[in-house]
């Protein structure tokens, strides 16, 4: 890909915050949408004089991460400082990983729309700490909120394997999937849970040289991250192509024009003056360690594919869509192992439980469903005691937390099979409908169907309607 | 003091990193001191250093580290009468417009 007679490099930085119970460096919650400042101690703030103690949770979390994107696990930790003053980190530096980073030389392999895999190396991945909020006022004053401050971040570096804006989408996506099945994250883009330094570069087709690059900082959108490189490589071809020399330098994306616009001329890596932290112990990590945080990993989402379709039989589509979310897939495997029929349940959890969750702006984990009930439901079915219509009722009640058994027989939602009292009841129908039954003998059709309609109304909806219909053919053969 | 390490331009840069404004006079004073600490070090320069490790933490101590436990100090109003300027539990800071930061 490219654009004219160049070729597009881009590599991408992506932060992902890890839910943590605590912050990477102080004991205070992580827990997004609180009032402001409610999770912030001293520490956080960056008192003098506070000692800080490293979140063993969070750097385990960075190990799954490592794992699940086969990455190297570094045997030893130290911490850095990255120096640079802004309100939204009152410690003035950044705690991070910058010469010992928890993960290098990992991989994604990612699937591209024409069909094939591309694997985009991952140069290394740091855990390190986010930054608080700022708000700009109209009133001249910018307001801060340091709840994210210490939240735990993971950054993951790729290599510069990347070659348009496409395959940058694929990626993030791709990357997204694979750390949701850690279940180290939600990485929720709407809460800024995922977001993305972007660079890119071009140059002419054959070169050796790769071009000057510019960078884009904190995008929180794929499709954003796809425009705006989209944009970048049409406007660093026209610079090259009119004779000019692009810049390093650090540019912003703004969504309403699609465009990006200048920041600020880059500054060195110098200019933030990394240096080792001193008030942080260094981590070992030997491989007694990493086994047992691999032994905590989740089955990553191609695993759980492969699974659902060869042992269960369900189509390869929807397993793709049972494995979009974590919460997802672990519902539907607790469904599986509760008792379900896998077909029905991949069915109900991609059809109507999906609906609902759309149509309430819920999450699957917010619902009252649970896994019990669903296959519940899905037995009650396949026994042939509730119908499938009947079912729609049992559905809503589960939904709203009912057990499924109690609720139909409650509601009187029971099919009725049994041939005794079918037979009576047809019995009944026939003798009172002598007329219908003439009709039936003179070809017309239309007279099953209303003696059907007097059988559901004589058994208020609950004959089993498939063995009803045939005891009724045969009931009528006979007179 | 004989060789200056780092020249006036150094230091501006360094103190423009800092979010420091210095007038001529002080640039200069800074750049003399600051090349002043900047020589001890070329004096600790002397030693030979081939083999011996750097030292990143001082103690032996490794893995310190806590469990994954939240514990909120309850702080927060605290932290915030200490603030020169708050507002609805928000810190007030003079507007930010160049749009840096992390």
């Amino acid at each position: 890909m490219g654009t004219g007679n160049f070729e597009t490099t881009i590599g991408l930085e992506v932060h992902v915050e890890m839910q943590t119970n605590s912050k990477l460096l102080s004991p205070s919650p992580v827990h997004y949408g609180d009032q402001p400042n409610e999770n912030t101690n001293v520490i956080d703030f960056g008192y003098p004089g506070v000692l800080p103690v490293a979140n063993k949770g969070a750097l385990e979390f960075g190990m799954r991460a490592a794992l699940a994107l086969n990455a190297t696990i570094s045997p030893y930790i130290r911490w850095d400082r990255k120096n640079y003053f802004y309100p939204d980190n009152p410690k003035a530096y950044q705690t991070t990983q910058s010469q010992t980073p928890i993960g290098t030389n990992g991989y994604l392999d990612v699937n591209l729309e024409d069909g094939t895999v591309k694997r985009i190396r991952i140069k290394e991945m740091h855990v390190e700490e986010d930054a608080g909020k700022n708000t700009h006022g109209t009133d001249g004053y910018s307001y801060v909120d340091l709840n994210r401050q210490g939240t735990p971040l993971i950054e993951i570096v790729s290599e510069p394997d990347i070659s348009s804006p496409d395959e940058a989408y694929a990626y993030l996506e791709q990357l997204r999937q694979a750390i949701l099945f850690t279940g180290i994250s939600e990485a929720k883009m709407q809460e800024g849970q995922m977001r993305a330094d972007v660079n890119i570069s071009i140059r002419p087709y054959g070169s050796k040289e790769y071009g000057t690059k510019v960078e884009m900082k904190n995008i929180n959108s794929f499709n954003y991250v796809r425009n705006a490189l989209i944009f970048e490589e049409k406007r660093q071809a026209e610079v090259l192509r009119s004779g000019g020399v692009i810049q390093q330098e650090t540019r912003r994306y703004n969504e309403p024009t699609k465009s990006t616009i200048l920041m600020r001329v880059k500054e060195g890596a110098d200019d933030y003056r990394y240096f080792p932290e001193p008030d942080l112990s260094p981590v070992v990590i030997d491989q007694e360690w990493i086994d047992h945080v691999a032994a905590e990993l989740p089955k990553s989402a191609f695993e759980r594919q492969n699974d659902y379709v060869s042992r269960l039989g369900i189509e390869q589509y929807d397993a793709e869509v049972l494995t979009q979310t974590l919460a997802m897939a672990d519902f539907y495997d607790a469904t599986i192992l509760a008792g379900a029929d896998a077909k029905r349940a991949a069915n109900y959890l991609i059809g109507d439980v999906n609906a609902y969750m759309n149509k309430h702006q819920v999450e699957l984990q917010e619902t009252k469903l649970t896994p019990q009930h669903l296959a519940g439901m899905i037995k009650l079915i396949e026994a042939g005691t509730i119908s499938t219509k009947q079912a729609k009722q049992v559905f809503e009640a589960i939904m709203a937390g009912e057990e499924p058994e109690a609720f139909a027989k409650k509601n009187g939602l029971v099919q009725i099979s049994d041939p005794d009292i079918l037979l009576g009841w047809i019995t009944e129908v026939l003798d009172n409908n002598p007329q219908s039954i003439e009709d039936f003998k003179g070809g017309k059709d239309r007279a099953t169907g209303y003696l059907i309609g007097q059988l559901m109304k004589m058994s208020k909806g609950q004959a089993n309607p498939g063995i009803m219909n045939k005891m009724l053919l045969e009931e009528l053969a006979k007179r | 003091m004989s060789d200056t390490t780092i020249s006036k331009e150094e230091v501006a840069h360094v103190a423009s990193l800092a979010k420091l404004a210095f007038n001529d006079d002080e640039l200069v004073q800074f750049t003399t001191q600051l090349g002043d600490i900047l020589n001890i070090f070329n004096t600790l320069a002397e030693v030979n250093t081939d083999d011996v490790q750097p030292t990143y933490s001082v103690t032996k101590n490794v893995n310190h580290l806590r469990n994954d436990i939240a514990n909120n100090w309850e702080q927060k109003q605290e932290l915030l009468s200490n603030a020169p300027l708050s507002s609805a539990g928000l810190i007030k800071v003079p507007a930010i417009l160049d749009g840096e930061g992390e």
